[in-house]
């Protein structure tokens, strides 16, 4: 325990699994549900009218949108949400003075988070397969690729709920700037669609780059390098952790 | 000279804003003793708490618990500190024994359910273990408060206003708790409000005002050296001057001469000494006397007197 408490992350870990349960409706079932109502309107019903999109059908097409739209909601809601709530009922006293560092809070809270996510991850690919035949050329990098993405997203989140000082900010980001970014980067539609100059500010959305990096894992193409996304979303788990490694050192908004 | 268990130089805490709410704290606590640390509110009792514990960034100063810097070594340091805070701050949705064996898991203890079992018995709580802790009394969560700060067996407890709010019953059950913890060996430092409390349990007391120490000595060495004796005695004939045979002791005449008032003593039983002889004094001067209200100062007035002359 001298540089690192197993026990305290573990347990960290298992109690916020365990307030996921808790509220499965919430975590679990309504995400489920919304992600089904896309796949029925612009998969199934909308999409057999579509054209192909890059020899992809668009039912299928739209699946790694979704699916990242889901991840980064969700992945950033669980983190930031699993770390304000002790900050608003003051039960971070305990994490604060117990043998934990940032190390056994980033694998508590930002691991459970993205754990959470996985699993949603897996239950949208399955309801998916419902109502559109998808496939997945690379699923081994798909994995990794979806496990990086609910990981960065979760340190994401955690640095939210740090930040946010009220409930309404929590929500600020996810809804102002993460959704609307999400829409427009890509989840409907090839970015190649559209007309000049937008095709080239599209390019400024970096939602843009996770969402063709995870249709890139599934289909083998997209409208970005394959290298550009994932060195982008390693260059934003970096940041993110650098961040909160900065929030530990200063105490900021956690210590008085 | 034994190490002490915790030791404090110089702390100092700013907050933003510019209050400073300790003033260069030095404070010795000594291994298995209890420790009662009194003071108005806003004092800096849950600062001083706060900073040993981890939960305040101190401006300067230094903090050693058992000998080892919590700043380099605050990893083996809390864990083996135990908090109980002052306000009632659980994840209230969890069950009583999920939330102590979390506590315990946090300081990196391995599971144990016997001893979970344990603490849970001994604060009464057991049969209330698998409950949502917002589905129990105000005095039960702050026994499942205590309970979470046990379980992991610190050697150094901090009880921060434990029996704020609780009714009687529950006072004395945790002053007995306390007392069995201290048989264990663990050292307690506690803040509170009620100085029949710190009178009741301490072995030495702090008094700390405006972030600043103003006094710390054994209990019973602070009683005897600001410790008085009061005492009223109702004269049968008022008297007009103090006669000489009683000049030699501390008295005042009061109430127009028909009363006449001893303050002295140290608190170690002079003063009802004193009054003893007072009261054979005037009866071979010939002064007779209808009644006698004698009353020992406590360390609330000790407290008050402190405090108030602090002010």
């Amino acid at each position: 325990m001298r540089f690192f408490n197993p026990r305290a992350a573990w347990s960290i870990y298992v109690r916020e699994l365990m307030r996921a349960m808790r509220t499965a409706f919430q975590s679990i079932l309504s995400p489920v549900l919304t992600t089904s109502l896309y796949f029925i309107v612009f998969g199934a019903a909308i999409g057999g009218r579509m054209p192909a999109l890059g020899g992809v059908d668009y039912g299928a097409f739209i699946v790694p949108g979704l699916l990242l739209l889901t991840l980064l909601s969700e992945s950033t809601s669980n983190a930031s949400f699993g770390i304000y709530m002790p900050r608003f009922t003051g039960t971070i006293y305990e994490l604060l003075s117990a043998p934990v560092g940032v190390a056994e809070t980033l694998v508590g809270f930002v691991g459970a988070a993205a754990t959470k996510s996985l699993i949603l991850a897996v239950i949208i690919l399955l309801t998916a397969n419902l109502f559109v035949d998808y496939s997945i050329a690379h699923p081994l990098l798909a994995v990794c690729y979806i496990m990086l993405v609910a990981a960065s997203f979760s340190l994401f989140g955690f640095i939210l709920g740090v930040w946010a000082d009220g409930f309404e900010k929590l929500g600020i980001i996810p809804m102002l700037i993460l959704m609307p970014l999400t829409f427009l980067g890509g989840t409907f539609y090839s970015i190649n669609m559209l007309p000049e100059p937008w095709d080239s500010i599209a390019l400024a959305n970096p939602i843009v780059y996770l969402v063709n990096g995870l249709r890139w894992t599934f289909y083998g193409s997209s409208d970005v390098a394959i290298g550009t996304s994932l060195g982008l979303t390693f260059a934003f788990l970096t940041l993110c952790v650098v961040v909160i490694a900065i929030i530990f050192k200063t105490g900021w908004r956690l210590r008085d | 000279m034994v190490q002490p268990i915790l030791q404090i130089d110089g702390l100092t805490k700013i907050y933003k804003g510019g209050l400073k709410a300790l003033d260069s704290v030095d404070l010795s606590i000594r291994k298995g003793e209890i420790f009662a640390l009194l003071g108005p509110n806003g004092a800096g009792k849950t600062t001083l708490i706060g900073a040993v514990c981890g939960l305040v960034r101190p401006t300067s100063g230094s903090i050693r618990a058992f000998g080892l810097d919590l700043t380099k070594d605050w990893r083996r340091a809390r864990a083996k500190i135990g908090l109980v805070p002052q306000e009632l701050a659980t994840d209230m949705f969890e069950s009583v024994e999920h939330a102590v064996a979390y506590s315990r898991g946090l300081f990196g203890c391995p599971p144990d359910k016997a001893r979970i079992e344990e603490v849970l018995r001994s604060l009464s709580l057991w049969d209330k273990r698998k409950e949502q802790i917002r589905a129990l009394s105000g005095g039960m969560k702050r026994r499942v408060l205590i309970a979470k700060a046990l379980s992991h067996d610190p050697d150094l407890l901090f009880l921060d206003e434990p029996t704020a709010g609780v009714d009687v019953e529950l006072r004395r059950d945790m002053w007995r708790l306390i007392d069995r913890m201290r048989d264990r060996g663990v050292t307690i430092i506690l803040t509170t409000h009620y100085i029949e409390e710190a009178e009741e349990m301490a072995d030495r007391v702090g008094v700390i005002r405006n972030g600043k120490i103003l006094m710390v000595d054994e209990k019973d060495a602070m009683m005897a050296q600001l410790g008085r004796t009061e005492a009223h005695i109702a004269l049968a004939q008022p008297l007009t001057e103090l006669p000489t045979a009683i000049s030699r002791f501390p008295v005042d005449l009061e109430q127009g001469g028909r009363s006449l008032c001893y303050r002295g003593g140290d608190g170690t039983g002079k003063g009802k000494a004193e009054v003893a002889e007072l009261t054979k004094a005037l009866i071979a001067a010939g002064i007779d006397y209808v009644g006698i209200e004698i009353r020992e100062s406590t360390l609330e007035d000790i407290f008050v007197g402190l405090v108030g002359e602090a002010a």
